[in-house]
């Protein structure tokens, strides 16, 4: 599954991984493989990656939006910390 | 004819200027790169995001979105954004902008600069030292922006323009800058910010998708549509921003081209100055001596 995160200023990651939590607005929800094709807004809080050898990754956004569409991910975050 | 000295000083002091105007075009050319690689790497997000909007928009029809940024109403009270330098020795860059402001002010919002409800906020020093000795009304500048050039810092100021405007402050936003073409061409823009017009289909193509939304179409769009704006925002001081120093490495180009044919023509008038005045003594040697022996 692939991940892209972009932020305005840069791209912050992009590569494979197994699975991720994202802060969603609605609540925090993790997206693994051939999740449902979904948009949603993301909230501050931390996005948790894991890739394939199962290490966790995480970044602290600033708010955003995720796209996850056909195991593509691609999270637009306003900024990273 | 000029003396030798003369000629010598200014032959000097030409030299030494053409070493500042090459040493400024390098700089130049160096931090044009920098910049340019930011809009590069901006480019990804602001399709992404431009193309997420289109889709969303498709999906829904324009009723059901009331939109704060999209009220339409004859422009009774302006506000036009300024971009230019904060330093000069850029050619035609910053004059160019200021002479285009000044066009809109007395043409196009003549009315509203008369009632007092047209507003200027200008970004870069050049602008603001200009509009600042006119009677016009300005905001606070913003000319640090360009120090630091980041999304955070731009969009701030994005987002005190969004909020007056909704708050009725403006009910028109203009940009004026000069977008960036290449290093020696920068096509002057004049950008309607505010009201939002609606989202243009293009020719994006979207294939449709079945996308859970969540929370739901209009909420992301509500969240979206501000995103897109400090963005249009960012990329227009970047724009101006690469612009600027594509201009002064033009003109620094030049002046420095400028300054190696002012040297060869100076040297040219020197070596002829000085064979003059070696003619001019032997003559008086050989007559001296004719002299002596008649």
């Amino acid at each position: 599954m692939k991940i892209e995160i972009i932020t305005p200023d840069k791209k912050i990651f992009e590569g494979d991984i197994k699975s991720v939590r994202v802060p969603g607005k609605k609540g925090s929800f993790q997206v693994l493989k051939d999740h449902a094709p979904i948009i949603s807004t993301l909230e501050n809080g931390s996005v948790i990656m894991v890739d394939q050898e199962g290490k966790e990754t995480i970044y602290e956004i600033n708010g955003g939006v995720i796209e996850v569409k056909a195991n593509k991910i691609i999270l637009l975050a306003d900024s990273v910390r | 004819m000029a003396n030798l000295k003369e000629i010598r000083i200014r032959i000097t002091s030409v030299k030494s200027t053409r070493q500042i105007t090459s040493a400024m075009k390098m700089v130049s050319a160096a931090k044009l790169r920098k910049a340019q690689d930011k809009i590069v790497r901006l480019r990804p997000y602001a399709n992404k995001l431009h193309e997420i909007l289109v889709g969303l928009s498709q999906s829904l029809s324009d009723s059901e979105v009331d939109n704060i940024f999209e009220r339409v109403s004859s422009p009774e009270k302006v506000l036009i954004v300024v971009i230019t330098s904060n330093r000069g020795l850029c050619g035609a860059f910053n004059s160019n902008v200021i002479k285009e402001a000044k066009r809109v002010i007395s043409e196009k919002y003549y009315d509203q600069f008369k009632k007092g409800n047209l507003k200027l906020l200008t970004i870069g020093k050049k602008g603001f030292d200009y509009f600042r000795k006119q009677s016009v009304n300005l905001l606070p500048e913003q000319n640090n922006l360009l120090h630091d050039l980041s999304f955070d810092n731009v969009a701030r100021v994005a987002e005190q323009v969004m909020s007056s405007f909704t708050a009725g402050d403006f009910d028109r936003v203009e940009l004026i800058y000069n977008q960036f073409k290449n290093a020696a061409v920068q096509n002057l823009t004049n950008e309607l910010f505010l009201p939002v017009e609606t989202v243009p289909a293009g020719k994006v193509k979207i294939t449709p998708v079945d996308y859970i939304y969540e929370p739901n179409q209009e909420e992301i769009i509500k969240e979206l549509i501000p995103k897109s704006l400090k963005i249009q925002f960012y990329k227009a001081v970047l724009d101006s921003f690469v612009a600027e120093h594509g201009a002064r490495m033009t003109a620094m180009h030049k002046a420095t081209d400028n300054a190696t044919g002012m040297i060869r023509d100076l040297t040219l008038l020197y070596n002829k100055a000085r064979q003059a005045t070696i003619t001019n003594q032997i003559l008086e040697v050989v007559s001296g001596a004719e002299a002596l022996r008649g």
